[in-house]
């Protein structure tokens, strides 16, 4: 079955027809062209498509196009705005990668991230459940970005890349 | 021209990656994502039955689906040229020789419509019980003999090793050793699981196959695929100029290439495949489990008199490969009686291939679990016996090391972890419910240089160069390291230097893989480079003409220092871990390496890759293990969240330094590898600081809650 | 995926009604489970109907100091709630631990209840399951078994429910709030999933067409001192080996009152009534804790390749007590 939809990628309206089937990542990969975010596992389980939908972090693997009808999606291509943004400059800075598949999915999901400590949400290592303001030291980085796999193992880089953001 | 004293200058400079802003921006275009006119869609069909034959494929409700373009099975697939190797004979019987191995293929207009018509394909089969367990007491085990580089080299290991090697008599030494080792040791089987899954798109144009995939070598992907189709190797170009990890399993083409470009054929459209996640763990090799069997004795003083190691490994029934496990304690350390040897056990399983280090990552594990058990036995710091145990020459082959500091790495990595604080008792330290404690091991892997490379350097009239080879950067940082060492061998900035790989297009490379991509690859360009500057002298006055020079330069064979020397990098890691008392779950709050990794290139994207072999290896000690199914003959977790690997939350401190050396004989820029060597020993760091910690040794990996709840 | 109609209905009514007339219908919230599976084609539903927006996606109070979580709210704001995180940290601490930032983003309430078992041989078309093709056979019973029940389990399946939710509210005396073609109906978390005994296929009491709209958490007691400890095979972003809710309640040295539910142990979230009532009025120590945490599991019927869970789930759930007693004193 197939419908029309509406996606707004990175500020640009697209219109088009999808299969019912057809996932968000699949749409902007296959159909859109826009092959910032990656297939990792297309499961749910390493992050590397990771999208700003309406402004949080998502996995576009796992939301279906037709059901995200006049969304505004944001990639890491759509992130630079003339220029790169803070996060891209600080993991070019840091090394915080290396075969750069993961990347584009980890910098989404960082920006994202950032938005959620800054709403003051706790994490799982969050010492104080009802505290309001967010530190974020290296370890509430760390299992804030737990679902973004790197199997290149950029960790120790991409964990002080965005700490150093963060900090400003 | 500037004079070559003005040497090195890029090098050793932590320049930022030449791909960065492509790739932190997701705008560097892996295989799969390449535009292409009207593309078509591949899923394959895999076997659901591990061993036996297939009887009938009925592809009636499939070709009924709209959109479904074609269905391949042996019935209809076209017949190979040259199917000798079980690997790529893909489609060419009804055999099945592993469970998930490809048995078809649907295509069609669209993903979604692949996907779902394959499920709708009813295939029938004649099977027998798989045979998939590995166990020592076997009676079909069989010592290698045809394995070396996917059994196209000669040897019998895949390094082109023999099986076995014998110095003196063991037994007998071991029998009058005061001090003596005995214990078994176990890997599991490991996927390599690089992000970027396994890719081929292939075109058809005007005769000529253009495969964009995701390749450690594009020019070895180029042999092998001309091959087997029967086309000459210049018909067939391969594409692969951003790599998204391998770790080895993308070294060889396996085969999906073969797969995609037999539809093409058929189908006279541009297909795209991309495999699964979970057909990964079928279809694209991976690390064979292993057993391995030390013994080790040592006298009073100390030194070790015999060394053993005996390995056991898995491979497949369909094609013997069998890895180097034993090899590194060839090289280790000294013993005057010394025994080496490696049997296979033949399964039902997909074929294995190369994984980060591989033999080594299996082989140094128990090595250096077994060192630490006898540095116990012997009441002696496990640094210091050690460094007692370091053999002056190789300890087999007598050849004296091309530079050896692992004598270096353990003092000075001893020094920076604050090895000397340390209390030897076991389960000594205690912070709140955490038992903590700290362990050492030592790392190698072989610094080799491969044959078969080629350079060519173009300089322009306006005094910028182009530099050619078809090497591979699947985040190595090859890229950027390449272009330093091309600088520095034209003694020109590295703005004017435009670095082109992964392309067969380009002038013949090597793979990467075994650590040997920088000294293959950087040799050819050094040597080209130092001729085009003699011709430039020579012809032109150290002038750019206006019309441009180009020099090639064809370097069929290896480095013919590696005769009379023994050539490998070196390191020590140390780990310190926690111990939950209550639940056994391990962490590694601190891992450093000190490296012995010759002239290091870029060292930002040097210790890129030691992190990143050093995490891998907290990854391999701590959480993953294939789980096979005996009755299937399957690996049931088959995915991410079942497969685990380190994720961000696992990694605390790690920390990758090297000493300040150069190897004299390696290659011009006086570098050693330095991709496998960081995953080589950490897992054994990381169970010695567990024995540490809690009094419990556990030789079989992974080291997971199981093994340590009381 | 199996070709299949996408609907988003206007209000609950009709979107029961659609369900009811159609049983190869399914409803879509979040799709972080129902998508997986349908790629999977573990299910094969021919329509779906979307009903994330339909249900409430707000947390309100209640009159007696409880929260009604509307079933659409998705998991990270119900984590980041802050009268959720001060009145009921247990519950807040279950949503972080489980998943992935990204995913709870996407997860609703009510999804994440509905979610179905990893069980790998579940989510693998080609082996045997039960629960996924009644009379198939059970994978999983003599094939791999880490993370496989320890209680409650039949013979015919031995599967786990993945939440971590689930398990703090079974914990908080939750109930669900349940519309369907009859009455709305109002179920206690935990009476809404099943033991699997010889029908695996449904896991919970859920009737087709009865869709959950919202979760009400009682107003909380001993709540004030709740803690989540999960324990699993890396620190973050992986399903529980064993996990333990636990609410506790300390006067004069005393149990006045505690609340123990199990994640990772059993086909339901696992309420610990055996050890909840050894311990109510028994002296809050570490000897307690351990008679009550063996009590509980005397029951427990582990697999060879999972015995390891008895005696990490009895040390999980006496060290999380013992936490609380820190906290209390």
């Amino acid at each position: 079955m197939d419908l029309e939809i509406e996606l707004r990628v990175d500020g640009t309206e697209h219109h088009l027809t999808v299969d019912t089937r057809t996932t968000l990542l699949d749409a902007l990969r296959e159909r859109l062209g826009n092959t910032s975010p990656k297939k990792g596992c297309d499961h749910g389980q390493c992050g590397a498509c990771t999208l700003l939908l309406d402004g949080r972090r998502i996995l576009g693997c796992l939301a279906l196009a037709v059901a995200h009808q006049g969304a505004d999606i944001v990639t890491a291509a759509g992130l630079t705005d003339g220029e790169l943004h803070p996060l891209q400059r600080s993991f070019i800075a840091h090394d915080a990668f290396q075969c750069g598949y993961c990347t584009p999915g980890q910098i989404v999901s960082a920006a994202g991230m950032l938005q959620e400590a800054g709403k003051g949400w706790p994490s799982a290592v969050s010492r104080d459940p009802g505290a309001t303001d967010v530190v974020l030291d290296d370890e509430e980085i760390a299992e804030r970005m737990s679902g973004n796999l790197c199997r290149c193992a950029a960790y120790a880089n991409i964990v002080p890349a965005i700490a150093e953001v963060a900090h400003r | 021209m500037s004079d070559v004293t003005a040497r090195p200058r890029a090098i050793g400079m932590p320049m930022d990656r030449i791909d960065g802003v492509q790739k932190v921006t997701g705008t560097a275009t892996y295989a799969y994502e390449w535009p292409l006119d009207q593309p078509v869609y591949l899923y394959p069909l895999q076997s659901t039955i591990a061993a036996g034959r297939v009887t009938g494929v009925d592809s009636a409700l499939a070709e009924a689906e709209p959109g479904v373009l074609a269905v391949l099975s042996h019935l209809n697939a076209p017949t190979l040229t040259r199917p000798e190797d079980p690997e790529l004979a893909v489609l060419q019987s009804d055999e099945v020789a592993w469970r998930g191995q490809f048995i078809g293929a649907v295509v069609a207009e669209s993903l979604e419509t692949a996907r779902r018509a394959a499920g709708l394909v009813r295939v029938d089969y004649e099977s027998r019980p798989p045979d998939v367990v590995l166990r020592a007491d076997r009676g079909d085990l069989y010592s290698p003999v045809h394995a070396a580089v996917f059994g196209s080299g000669d040897g019998e290991l895949q390094d082109g090793s023999p099986a076995d090697s014998v110095l003196g008599d063991v037994d007998t030494a071991l029998a009058l050793s005061p001090a003596m080792v005995n214990a078994t040791y176990a890997t599991p089987m490991y996927h390599n699981n690089p992000m970027e899954p396994h890719t081929a798109v292939v075109t058809w144009l005007d005769g000529e196959l253009i495969v964009r995939c995701s390749t450690q070598g594009a020019t070895m992907s180029q042999a092998l695929i001309s091959g087997v189709l029967g086309l000459e190797p210049g018909r067939v170009r391969v594409i692969s100029p951003h790599v998204g990890g391998g770790f080895g399993s993308k070294v060889y083409p396996h085969a999906y290439a073969v797969l995609a470009a037999m539809a093409a054929r058929m189908v006279r459209r541009p297909v795209k495949f991309s495999l699964t996640r979970q057909q990964m763990f079928a279809l694209v090799g991976y690390r064979p489990a292993s057993i391995q069997r030390i013994r080790l004795g040592a006298g009073r003083d100390g030194r070790l008199t015999a060394l053993s190691h005996e390995v056991i490994e898995q491979t497949a029934r369909a094609k013997g490969y069998a890895e180097q496990v034993a090899v590194c304690s060839r090289t280790m350390y000294a013993a005057p009686h010394r025994r080496t040897t490696h049997r296979l056990a033949p399964l039902d399983l997909p074929v294995p291939t190369i994984m980060r280090a591989p033999g080594e990552a299996q082989g140094m594990f128990a090595l250096e679990s077994a060192m630490d058990e006898m540095a116990i036995a012997c009441g002696i710091d496990p640094v210091e016996f050690r460094i007692r145990n370091e053999p002056q020459v190789h300890p087999e082959s007598g050849l004296p090391f091309s530079s050896r500091h692992l004598t270096g790495c353990l003092r000075e990595g001893a020094r920076r972890a604050g090895w000397d604080r340390r209390d030897p008792a076991p389960r000594f330290r205690r912070e709140g419910r955490w038992l903590v404690g700290t362990g050492v091991a030592a790392s190698t892997y072989p610094s080799p240089r491969f044959p078969g490379n080629a350079a060519t350097i173009r300089l322009a009239g306006d005094g910028h160069y182009t530099v050619r080879i078809a090497a591979a950067d699947l985040g190595t940082g090859t890229w950027t390291a390449l272009t330093q060492i091309a600088a520095d061998a034209l003694s020109v900035p590295v703005r004017q230097v435009e670095m082109r790989i992964g392309d067969t297009a380009l002038p013949s490379a090597s793979v990467a893989g075994f650590s040997a991509g920088i000294n293959s690859w950087g040799t050819a360009i050094w040597e080209a480079a130092d001729r085009l500057r003699a011709r430039l002298r020579a012809e032109h006055g150290g002038i750019a003409p206006a019309e441009g020079l180009e020099v090639t330069a064809e370097l069929p064979g290896g480095n013919p220092e590696a005769e009379r020397y023994a050539m490998h990098s070196f390191g020590a890691q140390f780990a310190e871990v926690r111990v939950d008392e209550d639940t056994g779950e391990v962490r590694v709050a601190r891992l450093l390496g000190m490296f012995d990794v010759g002239r290091v290139i870029n060292p930002k994207t040097a210790r890129s890759q030691l992190i990143g072999g050093m995490t891998q290896g907290i990854s391999m000690a701590l959480y993953e293990h294939s789980v096979l199914d005996p009755r299937f003959g399957h690996v049931v977790n088959q995915d991410f969240a079942q497969y685990h690997i380190a994720s961000a939350a696992d990694v605390h401190t790690v920390e990758a330094h090297w000493l300040d050396e150069s190897d004299p004989y390696t290659n011009p820029m006086g570098a050693k590898g330095l991709g496998e060597v960081g995953i080589t020993g950490t897992a054994a760091a990381i169970a010695n600081a567990v024995y540490h910690a809690t009094g419990v040794r556990i030789r079989e990996l992974p080291i997971t809650v199981d093994k340590l709840v009381s | 995926m199996r070709p299949f109609r996408y609907e988003r209905a206007d209000e609950i009514p009709a979107a029961v009604a659609t369900l009811v007339r159609e049983a190869d219908a399914a409803y879509l919230a979040g799709g972080t489970n129902l998508v997986d599976l349908m790629r999977l084609e573990v299910t094969t539903p021919e329509l779906l109907i979307d009903v994330r927006r339909l249900t409430s996606d707000r947390i309100e109070e209640l009159p007696d100091g409880g929260l009604r979580i509307g079933a659409a709210v998705p998991n990270s704001d119900l984590a980041a709630d802050l009268r959720v995180r001060r009145r009921y940290p247990v519950l807040s601490q279950a949503l972080l631990s489980g998943a992935s930032g990204q995913l709870r983003n996407l997860a609703t309430t009510g999804g994440n209840l509905l979610q179905r078992t990893r069980c790998p041989y579940f989510q693998n078309v080609t082996t045997p399951c039960n629960k996924r093709v009644p009379g198939s056979g059970c994978s999983a019973v003599e094939g791999y078994q880490r993370d496989m029940a320890v209680l409650g389990a039949s013979p015919a399946c031995v599967a786990t429910h993945p939440s971590d939710m689930a398990v703090a509210l079974a914990a908080l005396d939750a109930v669900v709030t349940v519309v369907g073609p009859a009455a709305e109906r109002r179920i206690p978390l935990t009476g809404l999933h099943r033991l699997p005994e010889d029908t695996p296929e449904r896991d919970t009491v859920l009737e087709h067409g009865e869709l959950i709209t919202a979760v009400e958490l009682p107003p909380p007691h001993a709540a004030a001192r709740s803690r989540y400890r999960k324990v699993r095979d890396r620190a973050s972003y992986a399903f529980a080996l064993v996990s333990v809710a636990a609410a506790l309640e300390v006067t004069d040295g005393a149990v006045r009152d505690v609340a123990i539910a199990l994640g990772g142990v059993a086909h339901k979230p696992w309420r610990a009534t055996t050890a909840e009532a050894m311990l109510r009025g028994a002296p809050a120590t570490r000897e307690s804790f351990v008679d009550a945490a063996a009590a509980e599991l005397a029951g427990a019927r582990p697999l060879a390749g999972n015995a390891f869970k008895i005696p990490l789930a009895r040390n999980t759930m006496v060290g999380t007590l013992l936490e609380l007693l820190e906290e209390v004193r």
